[in-house]
């Protein structure tokens, strides 16, 4: 094990007769993922992309011994497929799901916790270790095998900022994507020390939004607990106040949560902050050199 | 998210059992001075402006009234009113009760918490941002015991009560927990709530229901939020559409990368106005929908600057070059394209065969992206 998924991850695919489910499932597969089983309620006994469809997911687990979870169900009914893979026994769930009402994921989050199970995300892309596992939908082609970790809020600039680290040679130990939602089961506090304690991973790149404390709350953990190198980048540094980016998160008030506020602390906890997404990859490889030379 | 005026977030409070003072909402003066007249109203009442911005005390949005003549000239002076950009089209008519104290009570979200909580202070009646925070107690309230004996004694406490009021605090509270996990909301919010003889009456209400659970509230479906036309255009086509003062138009997909594409044009000297988030699509017809929009809005560049993962390269190529047949030559303008990711070479071909460039850099495409905004006038 690595962070949180590898090579021993079997994936059950919550809602894989649906197009997202069908599409991410045929992804994951390629990606090198053990997808095992899939549940669609009234489907059992199909295929989709050679994986066998079970009608819930006690059965998933029992005929396809599944110890992981990636939920693309509905947001209507993603609350009562979560409670059902927690209760089914698995630890890990990715919710993919967008728009889940955060009055439903504050029960999905204290259920799983209270069960000892993490959720990742809602609304988000997922975890991915390359040359591992993946389970979520984050895209294969920017990935490639390395000792670079990321924890990120955002879903395409997460894609774009891998991309870039790649593009300079460099390869990640682990993705996670976190989701931009006002309640997420797992949070850069969270994140980190899953990081800090991987012996494959050298530093950590996060990347934050506006909006809410979670950035500041990293960088307390960061400053008191995470030894390895942090490169962070904020988003949103000139987005106009009050008004909503798309993720419900990014929402600037009350003086908090801003990009100053976050990119300050960040720096006073010692991490390197990047401006602008093109020069993270940068300070990436500076860093690499600089271990690699020690 | 979908803000309630007064009256309809007191619908609720009387549905679920928060004490209230006598009111009805009328939307003419005539109609007013009627429930006056009828004995709907006891007089004296008073006479509020049904908005959604604060500060309506001091704007003369909020009136008092001893007569039915009074109350009908007090609802035409406000219905008239245009308050902070907002029409007034509702006011409500309430008894006028005689208060003591003033005290401040709401439920909101703590995302650092993932916990609701309860927030609560002696000092009602003034903005919450206002007040020192040592005379603000904040609760956390975990969903699944909800707001337990020794948590409501706390907040009573917080809130300086005992005797009576304290016993009308102990019924409020659940009541006020129930129609904020109910009602899906945001926000819960008394300010103030006022001690009245023994009891306590909420004289205002502020609820705000969250957007994601719409699907289970239809009875909202009319409200509408502060949006452009535009901006509900993109909404029923459920394309993220944000629309401010700037000249320069940005389409991006995710959230995260929209933002980030904001602050590099800002750091080049760009004023970006208006952006245009595609999310995770497969149809090229959205993609041309959303260009479209975009054109309406009528920037004077536009941006496009997509990450393919979920969203291949050539679908939104294959949108574009759709859209831009469709827009009149009189309303053309400079397209900036940096298209990157899952399925880049073919989405650059198509693109290049409609005579549009792909700047790979995201700086340079920025910086080309403000000099065509700033262009030949």
């Amino acid at each position: 094990m690595t962070v949180l998924v590898d090579a021993e991850t079997r994936v059950v695919v919550q809602g894989i007769t649906g197009h997202q489910g069908t599409v991410h499932t045929r992804q994951m597969k390629a990606f090198g993922t053990k997808v095992v089983a899939g549940v669609t309620p009234g489907k059992a006994g199909v295929e989709v992309e050679g994986v066998p469809v079970f009608d819930s997911v006690h059965e998933a687990v029992q005929a396809a011994r599944a110890n992981a979870a990636c939920i693309f169900v509905p947001a209507p009914f993603a609350k009562d497929a979560l409670l059902e893979t927690v209760d089914a026994g698995i630890r890990l769930a990715v919710v993919v799901t967008e728009h889940i009402p955060f009055h439903d994921m504050l029960v999905m989050y204290h259920y799983a916790r209270s069960k000892g199970a993490r959720i990742i995300g809602p609304n988000c892309p997922g975890i991915a270790a390359p040359g591992k596992a993946k389970v979520g939908i984050i895209p294969n082609v920017v990935f490639q095998p390395g000792r670079v970790g990321v924890i990120s809020r955002s879903g395409t600039l997460t894609y774009e900022i891998v991309n870039g680290i790649k593009e300079h040679g460099l390869g990640q130990s682990t993705c996670i994507g976190l989701g931009g939602d006002p309640v997420v089961g797992t949070s850069f506090v969270d994140a980190l020390p899953l990081f800090q304690a991987d012996p494959e991973t050298d530093l950590i790149v996060m990347v934050g939004e506006i909006g809410g404390t979670a950035e500041e709350e990293a960088a307390e953990y960061i400053h008191a607990h995470v030894t390895k190198p942090v490169v962070a980048y904020i988003a949103g540094r000139s987005a106009p106040p009050g008004k909503r980016m798309g993720h419900a998160g990014a929402i600037i008030s009350r003086g908090r949560g801003t990009a100053e506020t976050k990119l300050a602390a960040l720096q006073k906890a010692g991490a390197q902050v990047a401006r602008f997404p093109y020069e993270i990859p940068d300070m990436v490889a500076a860093i690499v050199a600089r271990q690699a030379r020690r | 998210m979908v803000k309630l005026a007064e009256w309809r977030g007191k619908e609720l409070f009387r549905k679920y059992g928060v004490p209230l003072p006598r009111g009805q909402v009328a939307r003419s003066g005539a109609e007013a001075e009627q429930l006056v007249r009828l004995g709907a109203v006891p007089l004296p009442c008073v006479v509020k402006a049904q908005v959604l911005s604060g500060g309506r005390g001091k704007g003369g949005a909020v009136r008092f009234a001893n007569t039915p003549e009074e109350v009908q000239v007090a609802a035409e002076a406000i219905l008239g009113l245009e308050f902070k950009g907002e029409k007034v089209k509702e006011i409500l008519l309430e008894e006028k009760l005689s208060i003591g104290r003033e005290l401040y009570l709401s439920i909101t979200l703590d995302r650092s918490l993932r916990l609701p909580i309860v927030i609560a202070s002696a000092q009602g009646g003034v903005e919450i941002e206002s007040v020192d925070d040592a005379a603000i107690d904040r609760v956390p309230v975990d969903p699944f015991p909800g707001l337990v004996s020794y948590e409501r004694r706390r907040i009573s406490k917080a809130l300086g009560l005992t005797g009576a009021p304290a016993a009308s605090l102990d019924r409020l509270l659940p009541a006020l927990w129930r129609l904020f996990q109910a009602e899906d909301s945001e926000l819960v919010e008394i300010n103030p709530l006022a001690i009245v003889g023994d009891g306590l009456v909420a004289l205002d209400a502020k609820v705000i229901i969250e957007d994601d659970a719409a699907f289970r509230h239809p009875e909202y479906a009319d409200i509408r939020d502060d949006r452009t036309p535009l901006e509900e255009i993109a909404r029923e086509k459920e394309i993220a559409f944000v629309q401010l003062d700037g000249n320069i138009g940005v389409i991006a997909n995710g959230a995260g990368l929209t933002m980030a594409t904001l602050d590099v044009l800002k750091e080049f000297g760009g004023n970006p106005g208006v952006f245009l988030d595609l999310g995770g699509t497969d149809d090229p017809k959205k993609v041309t929908e959303a260009f479209l929009l975009m054109a309406q809005a009528r920037p004077r560049a536009v941006f496009l600057n997509i990450f393919g993962g979920v969203t291949r390269c050539d679908t939104v190529a294959t949108g574009l070059v759709a859209a831009m047949q469709q827009v009149p030559a009189s309303e053309r303008f400079p397209l900036i394209a940096r298209i990157r990711g899952n399925n880049e070479k073919e989405g650059i071909e198509i693109l290049r065969a409609a005579g549009i460039t792909s700047i790979p850099s995201l700086k340079e495409s920025a910086q080309a992206v403000v000099a065509a905004a700033r262009g030949p006038t």
